[in-house]
């Protein structure tokens, strides 16, 4: 089963807006059938690689290839039954309701001569009832509460049938009520074998989640690994310009990082970017 | 290729459930966390999506929520655009009875038919009748395209320079001397030519507020380029074409009708080709490219069918103001929502017949104003109720 499914990688990926890179010839294999969570600091290239990746944003250098492909070279309707996207911040056409949202999910699954039919239906409310919004179905998006909304979109990347999911950043709006309930649903897509690649701004909730955690600073991936591996106080310090205390959850055992104070006012990008050299969270 | 071997593996509405297998320490941890926030049957989900729902509860109903949701709809277009299309023949009959020789609707159908005044039906009446429908229909299309692809009501035709541009040319044209054919052409280069100014200038993805901020300016730039024409032209030939910019019906030839009909047809096959990537595009750019549509590809090829359609209207009857502007909302009110092609098709014609109709016998007095004229006038507050219920939409959804 493992062998079947589609491996994302990318390859010396530059990404950036216009010529300036923010994403620096990054190297990343995403781990099939896991949930890989990318945290770092504001602006740290987390949110560019995932639009990268998702072959939102064409690389300034190197590639993303989908099973060894240049993902630019596969036809974009392909991609979409491959690869899942959320967006950040996605705009519903003006008063769409749930069902037909998500039903645009089914868009790369039709061509000319095949519409929307009825096992198209069958795929719309398994996604639907995956994110536990079956009983929205004849709702107005623009009415639903925040965690809802990111729930019915979801439901339609979930529609596309893919394999791997990128989302960046659903959690960003929401309580931490509906932060659990959003990763939730996609711990359960994991667990049904799709590959689920997000960003967080929560580092606890990360560690809580991941599979995996990716930890970026300077437009670079810094740490990357198991999240008690990866998420040390020294790798907090490192990507985020934080002192923290990384103690144990007791039911759980991962970490749980709470930050203490910050170092003088370097924050960010000139902390990261001259310590951005070590690559494959080796501090262990 | 690698990736349609994996699909192979899928079932036709589903995915094999990996479960146990794939199960991570995480998940137990996820399992407890959701203990603690609202509990909600996560395990029946797990089967409804690995099963495509057979036999699942909760799925079954809601693909008969998701029929019922499109037949509701497909019951809504058939309302409307037979409302729309009773509308219009009423229009229509009123149009060929009415004149300086009345005539009853039964006098109207035997002239259809060849018997009695057919001169004053099929030789007068009709063609005007004809040439109002294929313009109102080729503008409202054009607007409802436009506003659709840019995903902004303000962005049509005659607001953002493609009108504007077609005028500008085919003054100029007229003031060259040129007649016909040679118009549309220039009215063509200039409809187009306003609309690949209008989206270079706006950048490739961008969309909304700066495309049509853009197409203002190169309106105000059509209009300087066509005042220019004005004062180069001959007093007769400034006359002629300052009684075409407002927009008229009243000189209908068969050929301009044809001519419209033609381009109006080309373009509707087109669209109904293109149907599915527009539908795409009525998400954000970012989205419509998740799910693997082309969005900045369809928009081109949409605003180029709108220039045209623009065009070919703008040559055979003058820039007939905000039927292009109005059309296009009218018809996704209608519909409940857009991108209703079609409907804003009939609805555009409605707008072209029933304005001329009542600039031709509404109107008080002698004067017989063209239909530019009324459009124009029934336009503005259309404008002044978008912007309103734009700013009030937030708060009361509709």
């Amino acid at each position: 089963m493992s062998t079947a499914r589609p491996v994302l990688r990318a390859e010396g990926l530059t990404l950036g807006y216009g010529k300036v890179p923010v994403v620096h010839g990054v190297d990343l294999t995403v781990t099939p059938g896991t949930l890989t969570v990318l945290v770092g600091a504001n602006a740290c290239g987390k949110s560019t690689l995932v639009r990268g990746l998702a072959r939102l944003l064409a690389p300034l250098a190197g590639r993303v290839t989908l099973d060894g492909t240049d993902l630019a070279r596969i036809p974009s309707r392909r991609v979409a039954r491959t690869i899942g996207v959320l967006p950040q911040s996605p705009v519903a056409p003006d008063g769409i309701r749930v069902g037909d949202l998500v039903a645009h999910g089914r868009y790369p699954h039709h061509s000319l001569f095949r519409g929307h039919r009825s096992d198209d239906d069958a795929v719309v409310a398994a996604a639907l009832a995956a994110t536990d919004t079956a009983s929205l179905v004849d709702r107005r998006v623009d009415e639903l509460s925040g965690g809802q909304r990111q729930r019915v979109w979801i439901s339609m990347a979930l529609a596309q049938q893919p394999d791997v999911l990128l989302l960046d950043e659903p959690t960003s709006a929401l309580d931490v009520a509906h932060q659990v309930e959003v990763l939730d649903v996609l711990r359960s897509e994991v667990r049904a074998g799709r590959t689920v690649v997000l960003v967080l701004h929560d580092l606890t909730l990360a560690a809580r989640y991941a599979d995996e955690v990716v930890v970026m600073a300077g437009g670079r991936v810094v740490a990357r690994g198991e999240p008690r591996a990866t998420l040390t106080e020294a790798v907090v310090e490192q990507a985020f310009g934080v002192r923290a205390r990384v103690l144990e959850d007791p039911d759980t055992g991962r970490p749980v990082v709470l930050p203490r104070s910050s170092i003088g006012s370097s924050i960010g990008s000139s902390v990261a970017s001259s310590s951005a050299t070590s690559p494959g969270g080796a501090d262990g | 290729m690698g990736a349609d071997a994996a699909r192979s593996t899928d079932g036709a509405a589903g995915r094999p459930a990996v479960r146990g297998g794939g199960a991570s320490a995480a998940d137990t941890v996820a399992a407890d966390v959701r203990v603690a926030g609202p509990a909600r049957p996560r395990a029946v989900e797990d089967v409804a999506m690995a099963a495509g729902v057979e036999g699942a509860t909760t799925g079954r109903t809601t693909v008969d929520d998701l029929a019922r949701l499109r037949a509701h709809d497909r019951r809504r277009a058939t309302v409307v655009l037979g409302a729309l299309g009773v509308l219009l023949a009423g229009l229509a009959l009123a149009a060929l009875s009415l004149g300086a020789v009345p005539l009853t609707p039964a006098q109207v159908v035997a002239a259809l038919g060849g018997e009695g005044s057919t001169f004053v039906v099929t030789g007068l009446r009709l063609p005007r009748l004809a040439l109002a429908v294929a313009v109102g229909a080729s503008l409202g299309l054009s607007g409802a395209l436009l506003q659709s692809v840019v995903r902004n009501p303000l962005a049509s035709p005659d607001i953002v320079g493609l009108t504007g541009g077609a005028s500008a040319a085919a003054v100029l044209a007229i003031a060259a001397g040129a007649t016909g054919v040679a118009v549309d052409g220039a009215a063509l280069v200039g409809a187009v030519g306003a609309s690949v100014l209008v989206f270079t200038l706006s950048g490739r993805g961008v969309t909304g507020t700066r495309f049509v901020v853009v197409g203002v300016a190169v309106a105000f730039l059509a209009q300087g380029v066509l005042g220019y024409g004005l004062t180069r032209a001959s007093l007769s030939e400034a006359e002629q074409a300052f009684f075409w910019l407002v927009g008229s019906v009243g000189s209908a030839p068969w050929g301009d009708v044809a001519r419209v009909a033609v381009v109006l047809a080309g373009a509707a096959a087109v669209l109904a080709v293109g149907r599915r990537p527009l539908a795409a595009l009525a998400l954000d750019d970012d989205t419509a490219r998740a799910i693997g549509g082309r969005p900045v590809a369809t928009r081109v090829g949409a605003i180029l069918v709108s220039s045209v359609l623009a065009a070919v209207a703008v040559a055979v009857a003058g820039p007939v103001a905000f039927v292009g502007f109005v059309s296009g909302p009218i018809a996704r009110r209608l519909r409940g929502h857009g991108p209703a092609l079609a409907t804003a098709a009939l609805v555009g014609a409605a707008v072209v017949v029933g304005a001329d109709l009542l600039a031709q016998h509404g109107v008080p007095g002698t004067l017989r104003p063209p239909v530019g004229i009324v459009t124009g006038a029934l336009g503005a507050p259309v404008l002044v109720w978008l912007l309103v219920r734009g700013e009030r939409r937030k708060e009361s959804p509709a």
